[in-house]
């Protein structure tokens, strides 16, 4: 057939497009992260020399860190120190930031990772006996459950599972600590209460986007087809629909786990994580802002990446495009 | 106003404790000052952390000032600012929405290009960047919870009004000679109320969780106004004790956004089946 | 005789306590076809299903007892239900292109059935499914089962959703209105498969089957028996023969004679045309050199006098629509002109005057999306009012009551929401819309296809009692032959956006045709229950070729080597304008 083949050469374009935008997105997410960061009443160079400094003291700094060059030639020599891997000089800790992130980032992977390894399987099992079971008490069980999940504060959720583990039971401990020679098994335990907190906080969302996903489809007529066929709803539901809804499923799962990146920051803060975000935090606190800029594009970074993977797979699932 | 009232009246059970949850918050809100027991600053109690008592319904926190009081000013912060900024962000979201795509072409692509780009820095990023360049006065944490979630609300809103403006009533309009803003009012923009609502109702629900976090972590609500975020922070060191001066504030927010979250699911059109 | 295969008897299904169908009674032989007939709403897909123990939109079977073949129906769990589902009772849907997995594999859906009860290993079930291709004369059998389902054509589509219902060689087959979808062309394609399939069935005994549709001359093809239903009830049941020439019941009376619409009064044709279309090109996508991206209009030109009606007819996709929309400035033309008596009309929206706007309105198709459902009645009648002559207030509350009476709506409707309408109240509110601009063209595009017949014919003879009196000049697209030949002085036939035939009623009434419109012609169902047997299927080979005839690859006249190399000539003379390398072929007389 034509239509197969221009599907087939139409294809290659189809991900070259995607992957443009998304790395143009990216240029413009760096533009407004500058600029915002630009805003910043005084300049880094107040910040670092403090209030009794000279005004001379002040512009020899500032003409030393390149601050009296206009906006566009500071944001291209950021942009070309970050794209080589420096994202420069942290103001407060006075070392580099890509050793201070480098420090950091494994911590973050690793809790983000373990914590999908729990919740994804959580959050399929749930959507998809939701939607099977559409209708009955154990829909609106997880609809009530998972509704009230997604609008619960994070710092409830971590000091409840503290008062319970670790005050009361004293099961787990109450700092998650991190270190190199820490044994897996012990490192598991320490971190087990940050990975239950945030399990909680993002398996509700994409159980939810994985049911109406699948119920979406149960009223289309291939589903009541395969019915007729005499197929049972779970067979349906698996082997007809699921294929159906891979794309706004596997979107759900990237969303989720783009807020396991940056939205750790209460979870970290609370536990003393020593992760990205709350590094992040800090760097708000004490004004970092080349430390900040370079967080802020990692998760920048991080989220569009993953909504590139869900929109390949996405793509790669459509037999109109995948077909030969 | 009238429709709504017996419209819940006839709701089932769930549908009007979530309204009530919510009611008994606005009411707060407004009237916390007025039926507070204690002064909100006032070091009434001898004892710090204290549990529940006549007295003190709620307790006292690090400082030994009763909790109730302060959870009662605390709401206003929490409330109005949260309403505030979900208005503010749903009503610029609804209108660049409508002008894109009644515009089309260029005004489009370069409305939603922007937005796509201020969608992909997460919010809690977005914010915090916003924090640590501009402040976090109360009016710039109005501002900055705002914009954080404009670009949700313009994506759905968006896609609602392209939905819409493929429809033939959208064609019979311009067929007759309609001016744009025309159609935007009278055409497109009363089909959208309604999950424009619910869309509201969410966006107040993320800016509460944002703007407490914020408190949180020390970044939001500064000193010496303080919401409910800024109450669980001033008091985690009674984490340990399990006081209630913890508990309290962290379970108001949450009765807060899953009321209102289980309110809009209820008031949801029932889906087909 | 021996014991019915099927029997329904006082069968109700209920929602709530709603009936939708009540006290259904019938009975079927082994190896008859029952047909259900009936309008959107008689309950007749209810009834169907129901055979399956299969009820929409949370019904239930509330009473009655229904037997397939000894088994019974009612009562049944749902496993058990399963089990008997496609294996012993299969299902043939409307919409195939909606029925069919759109990202799983032709074979693997039709074979499932028997996959699903275990009859037949996959080997001998993708045999089987090949066996049944072939015999559906499918093209390129032993492949087609590899495609996805957007990869083959609806036609096709709906005769490998009969193979995955024949391929367990159920007792009883069940199609709900499986040709409804479907261009008349392509129909008579698929009524035959499904006629020789079915006849073929159980090793030639023919199976049994229920066969669902609104169209009594698709039945007559197809029915041995017929059961007529009306708002939930069986008025009428008996032979096909008996009910299709001798019906007892009056509503079944009113179905078999077809209200065909009353030959318009012609009006003057040497009045001045009011709506002159010259040399219209129009389609979607960037216009280079005057030709756009994607053509949806070649070349098209009509004249359209003062009080006079137009006809435009041709199969989905053949760009009907699409000359509609241009002539009111939705969609730009390319090329070519519309001319308003006899002054040029901008092409686009943004340049027309509020004058020219008025005098040329489009009435919508779906009268469900052209109203705007947050809207009354008052408010959407009241707004052209004030928009146009300015006229609020009392003034416009009194037009808006004579609106009302002019689309014989009644008064009461005024403040309802458009959503509280039935479909033919909305359909008026629609055509009264345009009625408000006071225009002198009306474009009528497609205004009954979602509409019971019944319900569409009143709607036809009110615009056309609204030309006679306001002199307003109609244009009629639509794919009713009947209705256009009947109400209009000049069809146009339109194929694949090209204009092949321009003819006035009385050319268009008689005998001498373009192919195309002879093959239009002749696709169209009668109330003869041999004219299935006696119709050609049309034929398609090769594609269509840029410049040349676009007809030619399903011309049954074409001539190689002269319609395949050279453009069809437009010809003229004894009231018809063709596209043809033929004279006006003559049609057989049947």
């Amino acid at each position: 057939m034509s239509g197969a083949k221009t599907g087939k050469a139409s294809l290659w374009p189809m991900v070259a497009r995607r992957v443009g935008s998304a790395a143009l997105t990216l240029l413009l997410v760096s533009m407004v992260i500058f600029a915002i960061a630009g805003l910043l009443p005084g300049d880094a160079a107040q910040e670092a020399l403090g209030q009794s400094a000279t005004p001379e003291q002040v512009a020899a700094l500032r003409h030393e860190m390149g601050l009296d060059q206009p906006a566009p030639v500071r944001y291209a020599r950021w942009l070309s120190g970050m794209v080589q891997g420096d994202a420069g000089q942290s103001l407060v800790a006075g070392m580099p930031v890509g050793a201070i992130i480098a420090e950091r980032l494994p911590n973050t992977l690793m809790l983000a990772g373990m914590t999908a390894v729990l919740a994804v399987p959580l959050a399929l099992i749930m959507g998809i006996t939701a939607a099977i079971r559409r209708g009955t008490w154990i829909d609106r069980a997880i609809n009530l459950a998972s509704l009230s999940m997604v609008a619960l504060p994070e710092f409830l959720v971590a000091t409840v599972g503290v008062l319970i583990f670790s005050v009361k039971l004293m099961w787990l401990p109450s700092i998650a600590m991190v270190s190199a020679e820490a044994s897996w098994s012990d490192t598991l335990r320490s971190c087990a209460l940050p990975i239950l907190s945030l399990t909680v906080v993002v398996v509700a969302q994409m159980a939810r986007m994985t049911r109406a996903a699948i119920a979406d489809q149960l009223d289309r007529p291939y589903v009541e087809m395969a019915r007729l066929k005499g197929a049972s709803l779970s067979r349906v539901v698996l082997g007809h629909v699921l294929p159906n809804c891979l794309g706004p499923i596997v979107n759900a799962m990237a969303l989720s786990l783009s807020y396991l990146m940056g939205g750790a920051i209460i979870v970290e803060t609370i536990f003393n994580f020593p992760g990205l975000a709350s590094l992040m935090v800090n760097a708000v606190t004490s004004r970092d802002m080349p430390l900040l800029q370079a967080c802020a594009m990692i998760f920048c970074s991080a989220y569009l990446l993953l909504m590139l993977v869900a929109d390949m797979v996405a793509l790669l699932a459509n037999p109109r495009l995948r077909a030969q | 106003m009238k429709r709504s009232i017996s419209l819940l009246a006839g709701a089932p059970l769930a549908t009007r404790i979530a309204a009530g949850f919510v009611g008994f918050w606005l009411v707060l809100a407004v009237a916390g000052p007025w039926v507070a027991p204690h002064p909100v600053g006032a070091f009434v109690d001898q004892d710090v952390f204290s549990g529940l008592s006549a007295r003190f319904w709620l307790g006292s926190d690090y400082l030994g000032r009763d909790v109730f009081s302060r959870l009662l000013y605390g709401a206003r912060y929490t409330v109005f600012l949260g309403l505030g900024a979900a208005l503010l962000a749903a009503c610029c979201g609804t209108t660049l929405a409508l002008w894109a795509t009644l515009s089309g072409g260029m005004v489009d692509e370069i409305i939603s290009r922007a937005m796509d780009t201020l969608i992909s820095i997460p919010s809690k990023i977005l914010a915090l960047v916003l924090v640590a360049a501009c402040g976090s006065s109360l009016p710039l944490l109005l501002l900055i919870c705002a914009l954080t979630y404009v670009p949700g609300n313009f994506r759905i809103a968006r896609a609602l009004a392209m939905n819409l403006a493929a429809l033939d009533f959208v064609a019979a309009a311009r067929a007759r000679g309609e001016r744009k803003f025309a159609i935007a009012l009278h055409e497109v923009l009363p089909n959208m109320i309604h999950p424009l609502l619910a869309d509201l109702g969410l966006r107040f629900v993320f800016v509460v969780l944002l703007l407490s976090g914020l408190s949180f972590l020390g970044l939001g609500v500064q000193p010496p106004y303080a919401d409910l975020g800024s109450l669980v922070r001033e008091n985690i060191s009674g984490l340990t004790e399990g006081a209630p001066a913890i508990l309290a504030p962290a379970l108001a927010i949450a009765v807060l956004t899953v009321g209102t979250n289980l309110l809009i699911d209820a008031l949801k059109p029932e889906d087909k089946r | 005789m021996s014991a019915p295969h099927i029997e329904v008897s006082g069968l109700t299904v209920a929602v709530g306590d709603v009936p939708i169908v009540s006290d259904i009674s019938f009975a079927v032989q082994r190896g008859e076809v029952l047909a259900l007939i009936g309008e959107s709403g008689s309950g007749k897909s209810t009834t169907a299903l129901a055979l399956m123990g299969w009820c929409r939109h949370g019904g239930r079977i509330a009473s009655g007892t229904i037997r397939v073949g000894g088994m019974v129906i009612e009562g049944k769990s749902e496993e058990e239900l399963s089990a008997i589902r496609g294996r012993h009772i299969a299902y043939i849907a409307q919409s195939a292109a909606a029925a069919f997995n759109p990202s799983r594999r032709i074979m693997a859906q039709v074979i499932e059935p028997a996959i699903i009860h275990r009859i037949m290993t996959r080997q001998e079930a993708e045999a089987k499914a090949v066996d049944l291709f072939r015999a559906l004369a499918l093209p390129s059998p032993e492949t087609i089962g590899d495609r996805y389902p957007h990869q083959v054509s609806g036609g096709q589509l709906q005769r490998l959703m009969a193979a995955m219902a024949l391929i367990t060689d159920p007792e009883l087959v069940i199609l709900d209105e499986p040709t409804t979808a479907l261009d008349v062309t392509t129909q008579v394609e698929v009524l035959k498969c499904f006629k020789a399939a079915l006849a073929h069935c159980n090793h030639g005994r023919g199976a049994t089957a229920i066969y669902v549709s609104h169209d009594l001359a698709v039945v007559a093809q197809m029915a041995d028996r017929i059961a007529v239903l009306l708002k939930g009830r069986l008025v009428e049941e008996g032979p096909a023969e008996q009910v299709l020439t001798a019906p007892r019941d009056a509503y079944t009376q009113v179905l078999v004679n077809a209200p065909h619409p009353v030959p318009a009064a012609p009006a003057g044709d040497d009045a001045a045309p009011v709506l002159s279309v010259r040399g219209l090109t129009a389609g979607y996508g960037r216009v280079i050199d005057g030709m756009p991206q994607i053509p949806v209009l070649r070349d098209v030109a009509f004249d359209l006098p003062a009080g006079g009606a137009l006809g435009i007819i041709g199969e989905s996709g053949s760009g009907k629509s699409t000359l509609a929309r241009v002539i009111a400035g939705l969609l730009p033309a390319a090329q070519g002109e519309v001319l308003l008596n006899g002054s040029a009309l901008p092409p686009r929206l943004e340049d027309r005057s509020l004058d020219q706007f008025r005098t040329v309105q489009l009435v919508f198709q779906n009268a469900d999306t052209a109203l705007n459902p947050a809207h009354s009645v008052r408010r959407i009648l009241a707004r052209p009012l004030q928009h146009y002559h300015g006229l609020t207030g009392a003034a416009a509350d009194r037009r808006v009551a004579e609106l009302l009476d002019l689309t014989r709506l009644p008064a009461e409707v005024i403040d309802r929401p458009v959503t509280k309408l039935s479909g033919g109240q909305k359909q008026r509110v629609n055509l009264a819309r345009a009625l408000a601009a006071e225009p002198k063209v009306l474009l009528c595009d497609e205004v009954t296809s979602a509409l019971d017949t019944v319900v569409g014919a009143a709607i036809l003879s009110l615009i056309e009692d609204l030309r006679r009196d306001l002199g307003l000049a109609t244009v009629f697209i639509s794919h009713d032959i009947h209705a256009v030949s009947a109400l209009c002085e000049k069809v146009l036939v339109l194929y694949g956006g090209t204009p092949v035939e321009l003819a006035t009623r009385a050319a268009f009434n008689g005998s001498r045709h373009h192919p195309y419109t002879s093959l239009l012609k002749s696709s169209l169902p009668t109330m003869d229950p041999r004219w299935l047997d006696t119709t050609r299927a049309p034929i398609l080979r090769g594609f269509r070729v840029e410049g040349l005839c676009p007809f030619q690859p399903r011309c049954a006249e074409a001539v190689p080597g002269l319609c395949d190399a050279v453009p069809a000539p437009l010809r003229e003379g004894d009231g018809m304008r063709w596209l043809c390398h033929h004279s006006p072929s003559i049609k057989e007389q049947a």
